[in-house]
Parts: C-alpha cells; structure tokens; sequence
C-alpha cells in the first residue's frame, strides 16, 4: 500500500515538473518577443526594464532564468507584479486560494449528494413519469449558463426580492473569510455553491443515470436477484457501487478544473476574489509573473485532484489494485 | 413433489410481434432427483426455468400456466414473497462465474450477504459458515480465500464460489443453467462431482440445464430435450439413451464423437437451423430438419404422451 502511494507522489511531482517547464517555455522563450518588456508592462522606462532584466535572469541561460523563476515562486515568494507596481505575487494568489477552495468543495459536496439522490431515484423508477422530470430537470440545468443563473439568483436575492423573508438573510456580495465569521462565511457562500453546482448535478445525475442502468443489465445482479436479496439493496450495494467508479472519474476531472480556476464566471458574478478571478484579471493587464503563478498553482491542483482521484479508485475497486 | 410445472407458457411482446418462447412445459421434480434439461440455445432451457425463479424481470414477458414448489403456487406470487424462497430454498447457478459475482466485493462478503439475507445470525457467524461452505465446494485454503476478489479467482474456483453462495442456506432446490459450459473439461468434471456430492450431502434437487449431451449422461436421473419452447422428449436417462424416440434426440446423440470403433470422416450434423420463435411452422417445430418427416408432421403440432418416458412426435411415439 505505501509503494504505489509513494510512486504516485514521484509521478505526481515529475508531472509538475513537466508542467512547470513548458509553462515556462511559452512565456519566456516564445522567438521573438522580449519577456522583459512584456513584464516591465506598457510604457515602462529603460531603468524599470534593465531592472526586470536583471531580476530575472535575462542576460543568463536560459535554465537559469527558469531556475531565478521558480525561486521566486516556490523558495523565495517575492515574485512581484510591474503591471500592478509592487504587487506580491505569490502571497495574492494564497489569500485568493481559500476562497476558490472554499467556494468549489461546497458546491462538490452539494452536487455529489444531489447528483447521487437523482441518478439513483431516476435510475430506480426508470422510465415513470418521476424519472422523465428528473431528468428534464437535469437537461434544464445543464443548459442554463452558470453566469446567467448567477446574475438572476442575483438579481431575486439582492435586489428584487432581498426585502421579503424569503431572502433577507443574504448578504451582500463578497467573501467573508471562515476564521472571522463562520456563520457569515457559510450565507455568503450559499447562493454561489447552488449556482456552481446546478451545472454539475444535472451532467452527474444523468451520468449516474445511465452508468446505474448499464449495470442493472449486468449478469451478478441477476445473481444478486437470484440470492434473494431487496431491490433496494441489489440497486445501493451493486449496482450503484460498481457505477460510482465511472463518477468518480469524471469528479476528479472536474474538480480538479474548477480548483485550478474554472469557477471563474462564479467568481465574478458572485465578487469572489478567487484564483479563477486573479487570473482572469492578469490576463487582461498581461501581468506575466501572476499569469505564470496562477497556472502553476492550477496545474498543481489538477495534479492532485487526479492523483486523489487514483487512491479513491483504489478503494472503490479491487481490480485496480492488483493490476 | 418438490417442483410441479404445469403447462407453463412464457411470450415475450416484442416490436414484431408476440414472441412465445415456452409452450406448454410441464414437468416434476421429485427430493432429491437431478433432472437434465437438454437443447440447443434458444430452445428455452433457460427463460423456463428463470420463470421458476421469478428472475424474468423483463416488463414485456408474460408467464401464465402453473409453478408450484412444495405444493405453493409461485406464479402471482408477490415479489416481496418469492423473494424469500429465493437464495434460501431455491438457489441458482449460472453459467459464467467470470461475470455472476460483484467485480467490487470479496466472496466471503459476498456470500455472507446471502445467508444473512435469509438467516438472523451475527456477521462473525456468518463469515465462520462461509469458512465451512468454501471448504466444502474443496477450496484448499477456505479462509484466505474468503478475502478474495473475483478477479483474483480463476475461472473454476469462481464457479466454486458460486456454488458455495447457492449452497450456503441448504435450498431444497437447485437450479445450475450451464455451469460447465465456460469451464475447460477437466474443471468440468470436478464440478459435475460436487454436483453429485452436494446432492447426496444436502438431498437438494437439482435442474441441470445444458446442452452437453455427456454431461447428462453422466449427471441426470431423468432427461427433458427441448426444441423451440416445448418439451419434445422426456424419460429416464437409461431410456433416452438406450432407446431415445425422438428424432431429435436421436440427432443430437447421433452427433457425439463415438469413443469405440472406427472414426466418422466427419461428424453427423443436424441440418438447418432451429426456427424463429416468430415463425414457427404450423406443424412440429422439428419437421423441417427431420430426416423422417411425412405428411402429419405439417398439420399439427405432435402431443407429449403421458408415460414416463414419452415424446412429441406423429411417427415414433406411436406404439
């Protein structure tokens, strides 16, 4: 058990490496354009970008450029920002980490449980009227953009509707951090986990729909019958645990994604300062070094969704493990 | 009696029309007795005896006519009741044990599950019975192979498994669809042996489907040969194979490899191809494949006789 974890880690810190190194590549080395100038920012001054050159490493190899930038990541922090003059880097990208974590395992969690609750529920009244709705319920959710539910929960939450008891409780826009105000934290972040995880549970619900139903077909539930066993339990202990293993496919692919900043339209709809937000801004200034910082911290999560993902799998199936 | 059918008829509705895929089988089984179910695939072996165990699950199937075990009539019965006697005191094996157990649990929990869906006792309990089971169905080391996975089995000692799980509530009837078919023959004979042990250990009856004629040559009390959803022989297995009536029995012995005198050129065949269950002749099912078809055989379906050993057939069963 410990050796293939180990070998995950080992895997899991090459795969970064990897990353870290093309990352890198296309920003520094792309022929012809000069990284110094685009880091120095429009308009900078031949002092500001003699400075940058210096600073990173411009006039050396180019391993050693990728080296002074990881240091500045990872060892030293103080990666700075020209676009935004003085800018810590790296300390901006950790204070945006909680509220992007924050906002995506609440909404993973609401969309886990309800995605289960419909797959399961539609899967076992297949083809009734129950299963239909549900299911059209999932297609609807599915259809409607993320920012578009967002501004209308908006809209009937602060504006229309925030005077009535049905929505009084919600408070304006904006984080609030979980060591300050729990409770606070938790209202604020309601409306944005239902936004986020609508998309998901209606993709998951059917997903589980589908997978729950190809394994109803399979020859050890007709065993299951044969042992005389409930439908219900032939349906939660069979079928829906062999079909969880596709599920938990897709949720580390997915989650992994919205950690490493696809949460962004949430983000902004909802005023989170998150990763997908800190990244979204520096693209639009072309803030290099927070660009380089966010998708290194994006690949990172990715990374380690999946390799979360392989330790649950092997939990959930046995086949995995001695293969 | 232990199993009583009674012109028992199972259709299929289908976008082509009424599919009747049993006709009118009627059998008995005695404690104790294995009775051989023979037939090509397709021929219904299989769908009679799952509506034996109300495992038709199939919303467009209609089973009417008569089941009755120990006297109790299961057609119509509740589900929540035939789910009672099934596991507990009819038990089934199916054909391939790479595909019949939960790929995602150990067999000891998989088989606890069943005695403790069926009996009050502790899990320690249960886990001590499944010890003694796999024992029985000759594990060489029951205990460890308790906290095994399927996958980690070879093909044989997952049908031991199997068998070990049907065994596990000592059924009064056991039901094996094919057990053999997708093991190599020598696993095939040391599961036919425990077939016959368990029998003698438990007294549970057994139905054994197959399509192996040696298998119930060297398995079956009794023989029931179907042909597209009707019992078209049946007797004792001394009868059918010394003095089978049949001619599709007749057939389908003919085309055993013999072991003794000199090799065939090349094997004796039936020709054509069993009819589709859309299509089936107006008359005997068999005729257009008979060597000894003549005029009745297009205007009827031939009865089966009463006796114990009988046929459906216009030319042999005459006396």
């Amino acid at each position: 058990m410990i050796y293939p974890i180990l070998r995950r880690l080992a895997q899991m810190l090459f795969v970064m490496f990897g990353i870290s190194v093309i990352v890198f590549l296309i920003f520094f080395a792309t022929p012809g354009a000069d990284p110094a100038a685009r880091i120095a920012g429009r308009n900078a001054s031949p002092e500001v970008l003699e400075a940058v050159r210096h600073s990173f490493g411009f006039d050396r190899p180019l391993y050693v450029q990728y080296a002074l930038m990881m240091q500045k990541i990872f060892v030293t922090g103080d990666l700075t920002s020209f676009v935004n003059r003085g800018w810590k880097v790296v300390p901006a990208v950790l204070d945006s980490i909680p509220v992007t974590l924050s906002l995506v395992f609440g909404a993973a969690a609401l969309w886990v449980v309800f995605s289960i609750l419909i797959g399961v529920v539609a899967a076992a009244t297949r083809d009734s009227w129950l299963d239909k709705l549900l299911m059209a319920l999932g297609l609807l959710g599915i259809s409607m953009p993320v920012y578009w539910v967002g501004e209308v929960m908006n809209l009937f939450s602060q504006s229309r509707y925030h005077d009535t008891w049905l929505f009084s409780w919600v408070p304006p826009l904006g984080y609030v951090n979980f060591s300050d105000d729990p409770k606070g934290w938790f209202l604020a972040l309601v409306i944005p986990w239902i936004t986020l995880s609508i998309l998901y549970i209606g993709i998951y619900g059917r997903v589980l729909r589908a997978a729950i139903i190809e394994s109803m077909q399979e020859d050890y539930i007709r065993t299951a019958r044969a042992k005389g066993l409930s439908e219900t339990r032939i349906l939660l202990r069979h079928a829906l645990r062999t079909s969880l293993i596709a599920f938990v496919t897709l949720f580390g692919l997915d989650f992994g994604a919205l950690v490493g900043g696809s949460a962004l339209l949430t983000e902004v709809v909802f005023g989170l300062q998150g990763i997908g937000k800190l990244t979204y801004d520096a693209l639009q200034s072309l803030d290099l070094p927070m660009i380089m910082a966010t998708v290194m911290y994006a690949s990172m999560f990715v990374v380690i969704a999946n390799a979360v993902v392989d330790f649950v799998y092997i939990l959930l199936d046995p086949r995995v493990k001695t293969s | 009696m232990i199993l009583s059918v009674r012109d028992l008829k199972v259709s299929f509705r289908t976008d082509d029309g009424v599919v009747r895929a049993i006709d009118g089988v009627s059998f008995d089984l005695a404690e104790g007795e294995i009775l051989g179910v023979v037939g090509e695939s397709g021929s219904g072996k299989t769908v009679s005896l799952l509506a034996v165990m109300g495992l038709i699950t199939d919303p467009n199937a209609v089973i009417e006519g008569s089941i009755r075990y120990k006297g109790r009539e299961l057609v119509g019965l509740p589900a929540s009741e035939l789910r009672l006697l099934r596991g507990n005191e009819i038990a089934m094996i199916f054909q391939d044990p790479m595909t019949a157990l939960t790929p995602v649990y150990t067999i000891g929990w998989q088989i606890a599950e069943q005695i403790r869906a069926h009996q009050r006792i502790s899990k320690a309990a249960a886990m001590k019975r499944v010890e003694e089971l796999l024992a029985e169905v000759n594990f060489p080391n029951p205990h460890e192979a308790m906290s095994r996975y399927p996958h980690q089995l070879s093909g044989g000692m997952r049908q031991r498994a199997v068998i070990a799980m049907a065994l596990s509530c000592s059924p009064a009837l056991l039901v094996a669809d094919e057990p053999t078919t997708a093991l190599d023959v020598t696993v095939q004979a040391g599961i036919l042996d425990l077939v016959r042990k368990l029998r003698a250990t438990h007294n549970s009856a057994v139905v054994f489907i197959t399509h192996d004629m040696g298998v119930v040559s060297e398995l079956a009390d009794r023989v029931m040969v179907m042909y597209a959803g009707r019992i078209v022989e049946r007797g004792s297995r001394q009868d059918l194979f010394a003095d089978s009536l049949h001619p599709y029995t007749r057939a389908l012995l003919g085309s055993i490899p013999p072991l003794t005198g000199d090799k065939p050129h090349r094997l004796p065949a039936i020709p054509g191809s069993p009819p589709s269950l859309l299509r089936l002749p107006k008359g005997c099912a068999f005729a257009p494949r008979c060597p000894v078809r003549y005029e009745p055989c297009d205007l009827g379906k031939p009865v089966l006789g009463d006796g114990s050993h009988a046929a459906a057939c216009f030319r042999t069963a005459q006396p």
